[in-house]
């Protein structure tokens, strides 16, 4: 029965968690560059109690208290820095789904440039070297066509003359 | 009495799969015809044992069978019978049972239409997909067995999640599952032939037909996930670069790459190295998929419901098949590779530069799904890794390879010449620079994005365009002509042009989307996209299994109407919040998109209203892609009864020289 | 030959990765404030609404620092626990009601018991934004410079309490000035 139990808090939990009603309020801004970056940030911005979800799209309570952050943030006149430093002097990076460059993600950030570039060039110089490599296999040119003719010729004469 | 045969289904396919796994590799490592016989009538009595288990379980759904654990926790007796169905792969321990019943089935398949491989082969790819049965099917009856009784049984269940009583729910899991499990075929083809220490142009003959196919079910599931969640999330987006989102284009990824190194295989005998290692990891991303859905390692809105004790098991048969197969591919990847020659410009460069951008996109969004994992398992902290890394670092990869994608068709086997390209792409190249151009003026969408997105889009289109011009060119009936082309042919334009519809839905919708959040009473109208959303209140309606709340939006354009939109709210019983069910107007250049928010009590609504242009071509052009691969797949070439059965000899170095190859 | 053996190399690395992965918990979120002041906050005490309770009320002793509310269960699973520990009387508890409603949290206590020195009342939650607070309950160990040297995410049990809490509050005792 307990694991009965246990398995019912969890599903009640996951589905608690997906029910999606959507929680739109109306936020009042002086101007639509104010709008646009309350959107941005709060798509960027992490809900730390959902399953990964952002700030916009999630219906958790303290999604919406940290939308009303934002949102006075904004109206105050801070810039979009102040509401991110805001945040992750709160809860740390993992309020940011952009994540910040430091040195810990300097791999992050850097790696798939790094491994595309490295790739191709890996790449070309391979083929590079295969094509090199069978410049020394090239079919004879018009000059060594006829000197090999020649030989043949003369190797045939040759054969020619002994046989009888 | 139902369950339990079930569960006795489950453990004789076990048996058989234990039988099927190892009996034939003895076999072919023996030499014993006998042994290596057994493969064909163990994959077929496998799939049978394994259905008869699957329909169990689906009886005992229809029948409202609330015994069964399994049943009761996602369904209940108001549930749909359309839902009940597919609740069967609503959780954990159901999807692993269609996971099984899909692999049963992609070896029937194999067994049925392997005639013409050598018996010794067809033993080996039987058995290694035997052995991946046995891991599942272990999986199950020790951890995750659906038929686990529940008694006294309950007189109701609770109910399938709300989220999942939707059309997309029917079918984006069997299609996704369909892509995944089928990757385990090339997989098993290219153990097989590591096993045998050969690799020849039979077996790319072979193995590509089964790989494009698995790739279309793949690309159509993606696209229905993606689709799906717009449907039925409620806020307009169609992908989320969740973990288990990349964990399902990363085989997508590398099974693309594969499907090309396939090409080069099979026409010029290249790449076997290559092709048989994409093969190895296109298979293993399915399984890290698998993986990361269900241990809890990652957050993510799509994982069931997660326990690390399955995740030690599935990560264990992880390690054990794939560094297996790696294992064997250090070790014999020598005696396959080695290949034919091809000067710097030709297409075999670019088909190469192709697969690195697809390997190195995979590998990227492998690092960015994995970053905070690495982190934390470093003692570094914590952090997020979500859609701005991935679209900023995403993209940039997208341009050279569409770039590689127009040219490529158009660019000469082994060895082809700058002076002939050039010409030939100088068009193609300036018309979709003057198009994009045009458009991104006449819309005013001024982004450096946009031009480029569009740019690439009607490179795809142009290029491939051209591709088909060219081949009908001089035909004094056109159409005879485009229907006389080979199928494989026809269906790498259709994919290729999906390509190029998909980046035009997505520059669309990403630019010129447009949302607004307003409050409206009965008769209050709103503004949008040039078209007018008239309210015209809120009524009850009640469904099968949910009360809702259903709202009349009248949408006009100038003086006509339109259409008119119900958008809902629905309380299942289940539920504590109501789940939004929002209203969708489909248009092929548009969508209309339309939620309720709150009741703010005096009859007037929160309401959030969409314009999504061109939304509908980020699923059309998956569906060209999808359609384009099963056609290729059934070019006549793959259909042909050979009647030796000997293995055709490889093309002699210079034998192509100078020739232009036909087909793809 | 080293060019086969990476993809294995590659994929040995990967699943130790996610071996370690299986031990570990995504969800939990560690404060970043550990280690700096006790933020500045004053509000309304629970009981006396006139009263405030603010930050320096937790300065110049070892103090715990307990976020709560009626509607969170795993509240209600430590409050034994909490009322051992102020029980004990080594250090004052104090709590933050967070968003709670003032008729219902009093009621709470008066039928449970109380086991804070004064709860200051944070109907809004921004004080519990400024303090980091993700997940009900949490407990911050502040010492007497009035810094945060230690957050529990979760409920205390016993056994929490002793493997986490009083080794680090019997480090400061004895060590600290």
């Amino acid at each position: 029965m307990n694991a009965l139990r246990a398995i019912a808090i969890a599903l009640l939990l996951t589905l608690a968690a997906g029910a999606d009603a959507i929680v739109f309020e109306q936020r009042n801004f002086d101007d639509a560059a104010q709008l646009a970056r309350y959107k941005t940030l709060i798509r960027e911005l992490r809900c730390l109690v959902c399953q990964n979800q952002n700030l916009a799209d999630s219906d958790a309570d303290l999604a919406a208290d940290l939308r009303r952050e934002v949102h006075r943030m904004i109206l105050e006149g801070k810039s979009d820095e102040d509401v991110i430093d805001f945040m992750v002097a709160r809860y740390g990076d993992f309020v940011l789904y952009r994540p910040p460059l430091k040195a810990k993600t300097v791999l992050l950030w850097s790696g798939p440039f790094v491994l595309g570039l490295g790739a191709l060039v890996l790449l070309l110089v391979n083929l590079r070297r295969r094509a090199s490599e069978r410049a020394a296999n090239t079919p004879l040119s018009e000059e060594e066509r006829a000197r090999l003719h020649a030989l043949l010729e003369s190797d045939e004469s040759q054969e020619k003359r002994r046989l009888g | 009495m139902i369950p339990e045969l079930g569960n006795f289904a489950l453990i004789t396919a076990l048996a058989v799969a234990i039988v099927q796994g190892f009996v034939p590799l003895l076999g072919a490592w023996r030499g014993v015809p006998e042994w290596m016989a057994i493969a064909v009538p163990a994959a077929r009595a496998q799939f049978l044992f394994v259905l008869l288990a699957y329909a169990c379980l689906t009886y005992a759904f229809i029948s409202k069978d609330f015994s069964v654990a399994y049943v009761t926790q996602n369904a209940n007796a108001e549930l749909p019978l359309f839902y009940r169905i597919s609740a069967v792969w609503g959780a954990h321990e159901g999807s692993i049972l269609l996971w099984t019943l899909i692999l049963a089935g992609w070896s029937l398949a194999v067994s049925l239409a392997s005639r013409a491989l050598p018996e010794t082969f067809r033993a080996r790819v039987l058995a290694i997909m035997g052995l991946v049965s046995i891991g599942f099917l272990l999986f199950m009856l020790m951890t995750s067995n659906p038929f686990v009784r529940l008694l006294p049984a309950p007189l109701n269940g609770r109910d399938l999640n709300p989220l999942l009583q939707d059309p997309g729910m029917v079918i984006h899991p069997p299609m996704l599952y369909m892509g995944y499990v089928g990757l385990a075929v090339p997989f098993a083809f290219a153990v097989a032939a590591l096993m045998g220490g050969r690799l020849d142009a039979a077996w790319t003959r072979w193995t590509r037909p089964w790989t494009t196919v698995a790739w279309a079910f793949l690309t159509a599931g993606v696209a229905l996930g993606s689709w799906w969640a717009y449907n039925e999330l409620g806020w307009g987006g169609w992908w989320f670069w969740d973990p288990v989102e990349n964990a399902s284009f990363m085989p997508w990824l590398v099974a693309t790459a594969l499907m090309h190194s396939l090409a080069v295989t099979e026409q010029r005998g290249a790449f076997k190295a290559w092709t048989v290692l994409l093969a190895i990891f296109g298979f293993s991303l399915s399984l890290l998929g698998t993986f990361l859905v269900r241990s809890g390692v990652l957050v993510s809105v799509h994982a069931f419901a997660t326990d690390p004790g399955r995740g030690i098991f599935i990560l264990g048969f992880l390690a054990l098949v794939i560094g297996g197969a790696l294992a064997l591919y250090a070790w014999r990847a020598n005696a396959i590779s080695g290949g034919g020659s091809f000067r710097l410009m030709s297409r075999e460069t670019l088909l190469l530069i192709n697969n690195v951008l697809l390997v190195v996109a995979c590998a990227t969004v492998l690092l960015g799904t994995m970053y905070p994992l690495i982190i934390d398992a470093l003692g570094l902290g914590k952090i997020s890794v979500g859609p701005p890394y991935f679209e900023t670092v995403f993209a940039p990869l997208m341009l050279p390879l569409v770039f590689v994608l127009g040219m490529g068709p158009l660019t000469r086997w082994k060895g082809d010449s700058a002076q002939r390209l050039v010409p030939l792409l100088r068009i193609a190249f300036i018309v979709s620079l003057i198009a994009a151009l045009a458009i991104v003026l006449l819309t005013a969408g001024y982004s450096a994005l946009l031009l480029a997105a569009l740019a690439m889009a009607f490179w795809t289109l142009a290029t491939t365009a051209q591709g088909l011009l060219m081949r009908v060119r001089g035909k004094a009936d056109v159409w005879k002509g485009l229907r006389a082309l080979p199928r494989s042919f026809v269906g790498m334009s259709l994919a290729h042009m999906g390509v190029g519809i998909f980046i035009i839905g997505v520059a669309a919708t990403t630019t010129f989307s447009n949302e607004r959040d307003v409050r409206l009473a009965p008769g209050d109208s709103e503004e949008l996209a040039g078209y007018r959303f008239e309210f015209a209140g809120v009524g009850t309606h009640d469904g099968p299994n949910y009360r809702a709340e259903r709202g009349e939006i009248r949408v006009f354009r100038g003086d006509r109407q339109v259409t008119t939109m119900f958008p809902e709210k629905r309380l299942y019983p289940i539920q504590s919040q109501p789940m939004t069910e929002a209203a969708i107007d489909i248009g092929f250049t548009r969508d209309l998109y339309v939620a309720l928010g709150d009741d703010l009590g005096d009859g007037s609504w929160t309401v959030r209203l969409y314009y999504k242009p061109f939304i509908r071509w980020i699923w059309l052009g998956p569906a060209f892609m999808a359609l384009g691969g099963l056609l290729a797949a059934s070019d006549r070439r793959y259909r042909r009864r050979r009647k030796a059965r000997r293995a055709l000899p490889e093309p002699a170095p210079g034998a192509a020289l100078g020739a232009e190859a036909s087909g793809a | 030959m080293i060019r086969y053996l990476l993809p294995l190399g590659v994929f040995v690395a990967l699943v130790l990765l996610l071996g370690i992965g299986l031990g570990l918990n995504p969800r939990e979120v560690p404060s970043p404030l550990v280690g700096k002041p006790l933020p500045e906050f004053t509000l309304a005490r629970l009981r006396d609404p006139e009263l405030s309770l603010s930050n320096t009320n937790l300065t110049g002793k070892l103090s715990l620092l307990n976020a709560w509310a009626t509607w969170c269960v795993e509240c209600r699973r430590e409050h034994p626990v909490l009322l051992a520990i102020a029980g004990e009387g080594n250090i004052p508890i104090y709590g933050l009601n967070y968003k709670d409603q003032r008729p219902d949290a009093l009621q709470w206590l008066q039928r449970l018991g109380d086991p804070y020195t004064a709860s200051a009342f944070d109907g809004d939650g921004r004080v519990g934004i400024d303090l980091g607070v993700y997940g009900l309950p949490e407990t911050f160990l502040i010492d007497e410079r009035g810094f945060i040297v230690h957050k529990h995410i979760g409920a205390i049990s016993t056994k929490i309490w002793e493997s986490e809490f009083v080794p680090i509050i019997e480090r400061l005792q004895s060590g600290g000035g």
